[in-house]
């Protein structure tokens, strides 16, 4: 398997090191072409008003639209939560608009109310630690969406069809369980392309 | 149970910086430039470097109204200076909801003995470091953040160049010796032991390390991720130079695609005039910012 990491800004290099990890082949995505033959997407932590503004840059938009409208899954964590949502709280637009929630930016306050905490998450692991930087959630959730975790009662992890998305940051820690969740993801997205 | 302001959490906010461009902003409307061209963060300020060195006199923490403003009109993080040892200079900016303080150089020292010990903060700090041995003396009060003190105000690069080249070098150093040999090392360097053990086992420092200090051009911001900075802070550069946004947008362009030369000169054409600059051997050693911090 062949997963690409969005590398325009952010923390690029621990998603990387979290796909090797588990065993596939990373990318550092800096242009378009390099998409085509990839089985997955990351789009990391970082800051998505920077990230977006390179992604118009480099005419990226519509590409990673195409990309995860082809099937191919994509894994949003943080600013990449922000990225794959159809709508922000309080902002007209919204970005690749490809995942069924409305997120809410900064959720849950500046970076004195960043945390880290130990989460439930469905499918995953009972105990997985969650670190939490200026960190959005999900306010609302499409019917067709999988709330995978809630901490104190917001959603902070969920899952619409072959896009995974949370609101803190695996690739901070040395917990590979949801990266794995997410290669079985493309694996199965892959199986499915061959049998079609 | 939730915990707040665990170095995990300090320094993981330090990892989504990276890659990108952190601007010294002096209001709303220059924060708002910036942000729409890409920074990362923002640095708000009363006086940009370059006038501070031309104002004389003490600089302090900024007015807090323009912190204030700062923080009101963007959403990306908005960093602050506090002088070095202030320590209430940096409460007052941990109060205000600021995201990061720079216990800057910048800024006269309030302290000529002790930086802060920033393990008691929620708020996570930067600071600037020319060697091995400076780094980790503030990895070891709790930065979670370093940056290369450069010569700032200057628009000259040289001296960036040279705390990033030392660092890395003395890092690489460390990595190939003997662990009999660490012990010495760290009395040479004034490093703390425990510090340069955590680095030797990972092969690289435990917190990213921009580069600041001097960056005036989008060549310089690629040279300096070139060498290995994880990021740039750009001061008086941007809002000094004849267009601004044109300007902080080839900054972060050529930061994101640092080797790729043939757009590094298209982002560098018609920028005009960069700032003028000093020569810093013509900066008598009382004017040298770097020389403070202990």
């Amino acid at each position: 398997m062949k997963i690409g990491v969005l590398a325009l800004q952010g923390a690029v290099a621990e998603h990387a090191r979290t796909v090797e990890a588990v065993g596939a082949k990373a990318v550092l995505v800096k242009r378009v072409e390099q998409l085509a033959d990839l089985d997955g997407l990351i789009l990391p932590g970082g800051e998505s008003t920077a990230i977006r503004r390179l992604i118009d840059r480099y005419d990226f938009l519509e590409p990673l639209r195409a990309f995860g409208e082809s099937g191919k899954p994509i894994f949003g964590t943080c600013a990449g939560m922000i990225l794959l949502a159809k709508r922000i709280h309080n902002q007209e637009s919204s970005h690749l608009g490809l995942m069924d929630v409305t997120v809410e930016r900064n959720a849950f306050g500046r970076q004195v109310d960043s945390f880290e905490a130990d989460l439930a998450i469905k499918d995953v692991a009972e105990d997985f630690p969650a670190v939490f930087i200026r960190a959005p959630y999900i306010l609302e959730a499409g019917d067709g969406v999988e709330i995978l975790s809630e901490d104190t009662g917001r959603i902070v992890a969920a899952r619409d069809r072959h896009y995974l998305a949370t609101a803190f940051h695996p690739e901070l820690t040395e917990d590979t369980r949801l990266m794995e969740y997410f290669l079985k993801m493309a694996e199965d997205a892959a199986g499915k392309a061959v049998h079609r | 149970m939730a915990k707040t302001g665990t170095d995990l959490v300090k320094r993981g906010m330090a990892e989504m910086q990276k890659g990108g461009v952190i601007m010294d902003v002096v209001n709303a409307e220059q924060a708002k430039i910036a942000e729409e061209s890409g920074a990362v963060a923002v640095m708000a300020l009363e006086r940009v470097p370059s006038d501070i060195r031309a104002a004389g006199g003490v600089a302090r923490m900024a007015d807090p109204t323009i912190v204030e403003e700062v923080l009101n009109a963007v959403s990306i993080p908005v960093m602050a200076k506090a002088r070095i040892g202030h320590i209430v200079e940096a409460r007052v900016l941990e109060s205000m909801g600021v995201d990061y303080i720079d216990e800057s150089e910048v800024l006269t020292p309030a302290d000529e003995q002790y930086h802060l010990n920033k393990r008691d903060f929620t708020v996570p700090f930067v600071c600037g470091s020319r060697d091995l041995g400076e780094a980790a003396r503030r990895i070891g009060e709790g930065a979670a953040m370093l940056r290369t003190k450069g010569e700032p105000g200057t628009g000259n690069i040289v001296e960036a160049v040279r705390h990033m080249r030392m660092v890395q070098s003395q890092v690489r150093k460390l990595n190939s010796m003997d662990l009999d040999e660490v012990m010495t090392f760290a009395k040479e360097l004034g490093a703390p032991y425990e510090v340069l053990l955590q680095i030797r086992e990972t092969g690289k420092l435990p917190v990213v390390n921009f580069a600041a200090g001097g960056v005036a051009t989008p060549a310089d911001a690629a040279l300096m991720m070139q060498l290995g900075a994880d990021g740039v802070f750009v001061g008086s550069g941007i809002f000094k130079s004849d267009n601004p946004s044109k300007f902080a947008k080839a900054i972060v362009e050529a930061t994101t695609h640092y080797q790729d030369y043939k757009l590094i000169a298209e982002l560098s054409k018609g920028l005009g005039t960069p700032m003028k600059g000093i020569d810093i051997a013509s900066l008598s050693p009382e004017n040298r910012m770097q020389e403070r911090g202990w």
